[in-house]
């Protein structure tokens, strides 16, 4: 029957076809093996290959930027602060056919890395100061007046490399050794550096007792300007007293001056006549009825009363 | 996605235009049969390469793998039967992560929480190796979508990596003060522009719009010595205030009291001078006419003055101008004065 073998023919020619076709996407890059011998470079060109049926397998690996979480590991930095310090890094397979040589698969791949990162990691930790980590420049912290002389003394260290830098320190050590199992290791970063819960709860109670200095010394700041400003009271109210009370004299005084001087103009014409006409009032205003009055006959009033004549 | 419409394409023709054809078909001759199976083949490759892209979004065309276009949003045709892939990426839409909570509900009054992991994101140290609570969200979109679907996998992971490590490097350059109070604004921007930094290294194709800073605390157990601070702040400024409330109701007095003073030296003076003027025109006008007869006006005066003067008196005591020894008498009579109560 030619009809059934015609379908036999076509079917057989499209299993061909499908054997040897095969696409790789934008994201993927692909190694090829005959009779698990590699053949030739990387397949990374998106789009429709071909490859012999059957006797080439395809081995396909992702050519994107991949994730690698480091763990966190306690690690003493080199002032034996002990921290938490978690990287993270992003790496790529470079050179797929060693990366299927070397690890395998891409578990193999974060296995290695693993190591490799890790321990620059903790090489690079232990050589520097903990705040050199925690930092990156020197810029100088912005101080608000309450802040004033209280700080820590680790806001005045100076850093020489910083964060970024060591971070950097990782990445070049780790990306010399990457290669070999045919990654390229594209950037390494610190993500999240913490206290160990016995260094936190130090670290905690030197919060508090910071606190509680600025706390006080606020305080004893309200206080102080307080009593000052009491002062100040009091000097202003001496103050405007005194001045008030100088003013007043120096007025009085003139007054006085003033007017002793036209008292002497005028009872200086007769001062005779001044004396008699002063006793006079004195005599009517400073005598009342207990006043003993002895008066002489020879005096001008009486001397009438013995007898009338000169 | 794509694949949506691959599946749902056939049905659509079994089930409408096949099916009513169908039993018209054997009285067809053969010519026509294949211009139908034609017509429907035509059909099926319409409806499953029909694809929509939502206004929000684009389309990134992919044929056996390779990326071939962007399609923009609409109504587009594809080459079906997987040959053509699409993935829709949406580029206008704000995409927001959020770092230390979660957004549970978002409503008017939204719900957030915080689980231990999502705590470990806030936990950061600060530049003067204090521990500061910082919890942020990102806002940002997809400026490349061929970037943001091709050069890194896991791209929202890796994004929220980046945020963090960027986060804590800036914290990590400020104190702990500036982080909980000034520095706010600082370290928002500062962060915004080292995660875009990160992202243009990347090549993540994404474009950080806004950064924002949410709550910002000092750690459970130190909050309550922030608060005291916080606390004697304002006892500060309240004993302040009390002594310039003293001084204000003081001083003020003390100047008035001042003044009156004064104002009563000055009437003092207007008084004391005027005084004297007056005696001063008194004793002119007397001396003007005692000058005229001084003899006679000096004796008028004491006569008067003693006319005036003796009424008042009670006790007179007239001697001779010979009489010696009043003082005994006067004593006598002090005695007599002393024994007769």
């Amino acid at each position: 029957m030619r009809g059934p073998l015609r379908i036999l023919a076509i079917l057989l020619a499209a299993i061909l076809l499908f054997a040897s076709v095969y696409t790789v996407s934008e994201t993927q890059q692909v190694i090829i093996t005959q009779f698990g011998k590699p053949l030739g470079g990387p397949v990374a060109d998106a789009g429709l290959h071909l490859k012999l049926p059957f006797i080439q397998t395809l081995h396909r690996f992702d050519k994107r930027w991949l994730e690698f979480d480091g763990d966190a590991n306690q690690i003493p930095t080199k002032d034996k602060k002990y921290v938490w310090v978690e990287v993270y890094a992003r790496w790529r397979i470079a050179d797929p056919l060693r990366f299927y040589q070397a690890v395998g698969d891409e578990r193999g791949g974060q296995s290695r890395l693993d190591d490799v990162v890790d321990g620059q990691t903790r090489n690079a930790v232990a050589s520097y100061d903990l705040i050199e980590i925690v930092r990156s420049t020197n810029r100088a912290f912005q101080i608000t007046e309450e802040l004033e002389g209280i700080g820590s003394a680790e806001a005045l260290t100076r850093i020489e490399t910083g964060r970024d830098k060591i971070a950097q320190v990782v990445l070049k050590k780790a990306a010399e050794i990457t290669p070999q199992f045919g990654i390229e290791l594209e950037d390494v970063r610190f993500k999240r550096i913490n206290y160990i819960d016995t260094v936190q709860q130090k670290v905690f109670d030197r919060m508090i007792s910071e606190r509680r200095r600025i706390a006080e010394r606020s305080r004893s700041e309200g206080q102080g300007r307080a009593a000052e400003i009491r002062g100040q009271k009091e000097r202003d109210i001496l103050g405007t007293t005194s001045v008030g009370y100088r003013s007043a004299q120096e007025l009085k005084g003139n007054a006085d001056a003033k007017a002793t001087a036209i008292y002497a103009r005028a009872y200086g014409k007769d001062p005779e006549l001044y004396q008699f006409l002063k006793s006079m009032e004195t005599l009517k205003e400073g005598l009342d009825q207990d006043t003993w009055l002895i008066l002489s006959t020879d005096t001008e009033l009486l001397k009438y009363l013995k007898s009338p004549g000169n | 996605m794509a694949r949506g419409s691959w599946g749902e394409g056939p049905i659509d023709i079994g089930g409408g235009g096949g099916g009513i054809r169908l039993p018209r078909l054997p009285s067809l001759p053969p010519g026509r049969i294949k211009a139908i199976a034609a017509i429907v083949g035509l059909l099926i490759l319409l409806v499953t390469g029909y694809y929509q892209i939502e206004p929000d979004a684009v389309g990134v065309v992919q044929r056996f793998g390779k990326y071939v276009r962007t399609t923009e949003p609409g109504p587009h045709l594809k080459i079906p039967f997987g040959i053509e892939r699409v993935t829709k990426v949406p580029v206008q839409r704000q995409l927001k992560e959020e770092f230390g909570f979660e957004t549970v509900a978002a409503a008017v009054r939204s719900q957030f929480r915080t689980s231990p992991e999502r705590a470990q994101e806030s936990l950061m140290l600060t530049g003067d190796l204090n521990v500061a609570v910082v919890e942020w969200i990102v806002q940002y979109r997809i400026r490349d979508p061929k970037l943001y679907l091709f050069h890194l996998r896991s791209v929202r992971h890796t994004f929220r990596d980046m945020s963090e490590a960027a986060m804590r490097q800036v914290v990590g350059d400020h104190s702990v003060d500036e982080v909980l109070t000034i520095g706010r604004e600082a370290i928002a921007l500062k962060a915004k522009e080292e995660l875009q930094r990160l992202c243009d290294l990347y090549k993540n194709g994404i474009e950080v719009q806004q950064l924002v800073l949410q709550d910002v605390n000092p750690p459970d157990p130190v909050k309550p010595a922030f608060n005291e601070v916080n606390q004697a702040i304002q006892e500060k400024e309240r004993a302040i205030n009390e002594a310039w409330a003293e001084y204000n109701m003081a001083v003020p007095k003390a100047k008035g009291e001042a003044e009156q003073a004064v104002r009563a030296a000055e009437g003092y003076a207007l008084e004391r001078v005027n005084n004297a003027e007056g005696d001063a025109k008194r004793f002119d006008a007397v001396y003007e006419e005692y000058r005229k007869a001084p003899k006679v006006t000096k004796k008028r005066i004491y006569l008067e003055t003693l006319r005036e003067l003796l009424p008042r008196l009670r006790k007179k005591l007239v001697l001779d101008e010979k009489a010696r020894g009043v003082l005994p008498l006067l004593q006598l009579e002090g005695k007599l004065e002393a024994v007769k109560p």
